[in-house]
C-alpha cells in the first residue's frame, strides 16, 4: 500500500505531461519533479542528478537549494546512495544514516549534519539506459515503504520517458546534445547567483530566492534569465521593486 | 597566445583525428572581447573549412558556441542546408559531410568550440560522442592555462578538475565578475590565477571569496 493520495498523484502526472511541451526546459522540469516528489511523500528535501558523457553525476535539481544542501548533493557525484543507484539501477536506500558512516563515510555524515535521518534514491532508467538518479531525504529514521517506492518510482520513470522522448529521428544524438546543454545550463544559474551575491549584497541561498521569485513573477526561465545576468551583470533586476 | 600552446592544441586536433571516425579536426577560440578566430588545426582541409565560419558569419560551430550545448551534423546535404545555406555548400565543396562541433565551455565562460569534420556523412557513435567530450575538456583546459604560466603537475590536476568545479567555484567567478568589473572568462582565470600565486586548491580560494573573506583586487587599466 501506498500513503500517497491516489488523486494528488494522478495531478502530479498530468503536470508532468503538461510541462513536456516541444520547448520545455530541462533545468526547470527536473525542479518540478524534486519539488512534486518531496511534497508527495513528505521528504524534506529532494535532489536530482544527471550523468554527463563520462558518466560523472552532476547535481541538476533540488526541492530546496540552499548552499549546505548542495554540498551534500555535489558529495554524491563520488559516493552515496544516488551514485550506487545510479551504478546499479535500482532503488537504493538507507532507514538509519547514523549507521551508514561505513557503507558511505563522506555522504552519512554530511547527510546527518543537514538534518537528515533516512534516503532512498531512484535511478532515472528506461531500459538499459540508466541517466541519473533522484534521492529523497528525510528527517526520521524510517525506510520508505515499498508502495511509496514504486509509486514514486513511476513517477521518476514518467520524467525519464519525457526526457528522453525524442521526436527527432537521430536516434540519441539530440538527446545526448540536450542533455550537455542541460548540465551546462545548471552551471550558468550557479553564476549568476555569485553575480547576484556580489551586486546586491545578499548570500548565495538569498540570491536563488531573489531569482527564482522574479523569474516566477514575469514568466522568464530561470537559465534565460541566468545567462542574461551572467553575460551582463549590470541587468541584474532590481528585486526590491518586486 | 603563446606559440607552444599553440603547437599543443594542433597536437590534440590531430590526436582527435586519430582516435576519433573523423577526417579533421580544428579548434577556435573565441573570447569574449578577446581573440576570435582559428587556433588549430589537425590539416589544411579542416583549417580552410573552420574559417568558413568567420568569413561566412554562421555554421555549427558558431551556433555550438552561442548554445552552449555540441551540434551534431551528420549530414551536411540534408536538413541543416537550410540553416546554414551558405557555409553547407561551401563545406561541401571542401569535401566535408558532416561537421561535430563541441563548445568549450563552462557555464555562461566561453572559449571557444572543437570542430571534427568528416568526408562521409554518418552519425557519431555514443562511444565517439563520449570520448569527443573528453577531447573537448583537455582543450579547454590547455586553452585556460594558454593565458598563465603553469607547471605540467598543475596541467594534469587541472584537467581532472575541469568539468568539476565544485558549484562554490561557480559562485566565486559571479562575484568576481561583479568585483572586478570583467566578463565571466576573465572572472574564472582571475581565480584560478589566484589559487595557483597562492598555492591552494581552486574550491579552497573560491569558498573565501563566497564567505567574503578575500576580495581581489582590480587591474590597474
Amino acid at each position: 500500500m501506498s500513503s500517497i493520495a491516489p488523486e494528488r498523484l494522478a495531478d502530479v502526472f498530468v503536470e508532468l505531461a503538461d510541462t513536456l511541451v516541444d520547448d520545455f526546459d530541462l533545468v526547470e522540469f527536473l525542479q518540478m519533479v524534486t519539488a512534486r516528489a518531496s511534497e508527495l511523500t513528505g521528504a524534506r528535501a529532494a535532489g536530482l542528478l544527471l550523468a554527463d558523457a563520462d558518466d560523472r553525476l552532476h547535481f541538476m535539481a533540488a526541492s530546496d537549494e540552499r548552499v549546505h544542501l548542495l554540498d551534500l548533493f555535489q558529495i554524491q557525484a563520488d559516493e552515496g546512495p544516488c551514485r550506487d543507484c545510479f551504478r546499479q539501477g535500482i532503488p537504493v536506500g538507507d532507514a538509519d544514516l547514523e549507521r551508514a558512516g561505513t557503507r558511505w563515510p563522506r555522504f552519512a555524515p554530511a547527510a546527518r549534519t543537514a538534518g537528515f535521518a533516512s534516503v532512498q534514491a531512484f535511478p532515472l532508467r528506461r531500459r538499459q539506459q540508466v541517466i541519473g538518479s533522484m534521492g529523497l531525504f528525510s528527517a526520521a529514521a524510517v525506510a520508505m515503504s515499498p508502495g511509496d517506492v514504486r509509486v514514486v518510482q513511476a513517477l521518476v520513470d514518467v520524467a525519464t520517458i519525457g526526457i528522453l522522448q525524442e521526436r527527432q529521428v537521430r536516434r540519441g544524438q539530440v538527446l545526448t546534445e540536450q542533455l550537455q546543454g542541460a548540465l551546462n545550463s545548471r552551471i550558468v544559474i550557479e553564476q549568476a547567483k555569485g553575480v547576484i551575491a556580489q551586486s546586491t549584497g545578499v548570500t548565495i541561498d538569498r540570491a536563488f530566492t531573489l531569482l527564482r521569485t522574479y523569474c516566477r513573477t514575469h514568466h522568464l526561465r530561470l537559465s534565460d534569465m541566468a545567462r542574461t545576468i551572467v553575460n551582463d551583470p549590470a541587468r541584474v533586476p532590481d528585486f526590491g521593486s518586486g | 597566445m603563446s606559440s607552444g600552446s599553440i603547437a599543443w592544441l594542433q597536437c590534440l586536433c590531430r590526436a582527435a583525428t586519430r582516435a576519433l571516425p573523423v577526417t579533421g579536426a580544428a579548434i577556435s577560440v573565441m573570447v569574449a572581447g578577446g581573440t576570435q578566430g582559428l587556433a588549430a588545426a589537425s590539416d589544411t582541409r579542416s583549417e580552410l573549412v573552420e574559417e568558413l565560419q568567420f568569413t561566412l558569419g554562421e555554421g555549427p560551430c558558431l551556433d555550438a558556441r552561442s548554445q552552449g550545448r555540441p551540434v551534431l551534423v551528420p549530414d551536411l546535404a540534408g536538413e541543416s542546408g537550410a540553416r546554414w545555406p551558405a557555409y553547407t555548400s561551401a563545406a561541401m565543396e571542401h569535401g566535408v559531410e558532416a561537421v561535430f562541433a563541441f563548445p568549450m565551455r563552462i557555464g555562461a565562460v566561453r572559449l571557444g568550440v572543437l570542430d571534427m569534420y568528416r568526408a562521409r556523412p554518418g552519425v557519431l557513435p555514443p562511444d565517439a560522442f563520449d570520448l569527443a567530450q573528453v577531447f573537448t575538456g583537455v582543450a579547454l583546459t590547455g586553452l585556460l592555462d594558454a593565458h598563465e604560466v603553469m607547471g605540467a603537475d598543475r596541467l594534469a590536476y587541472e584537467i581532472s578538475q575541469v568539468s568539476r568545479y565544485r558549484v562554490e567555484v561557480y559562485h566565486a567567478q559571479g562575484m568576481l565578475q561583479v568585483q572586478l568589473g570583467v566578463g565571466p572568462e576573465s572572472a574564472l582565470l582571475r581565480l584560478r590565477a589566484e589559487a595557483y600565486l597562492q598555492g591552494r586548491r581552486l574550491g579552497d580560494v573560491a569558498r573565501d571569496i563566497v564567505d567574503r573573506k578575500l576580495t581581489l583586487e582590480r587591474d590597474e587599466a
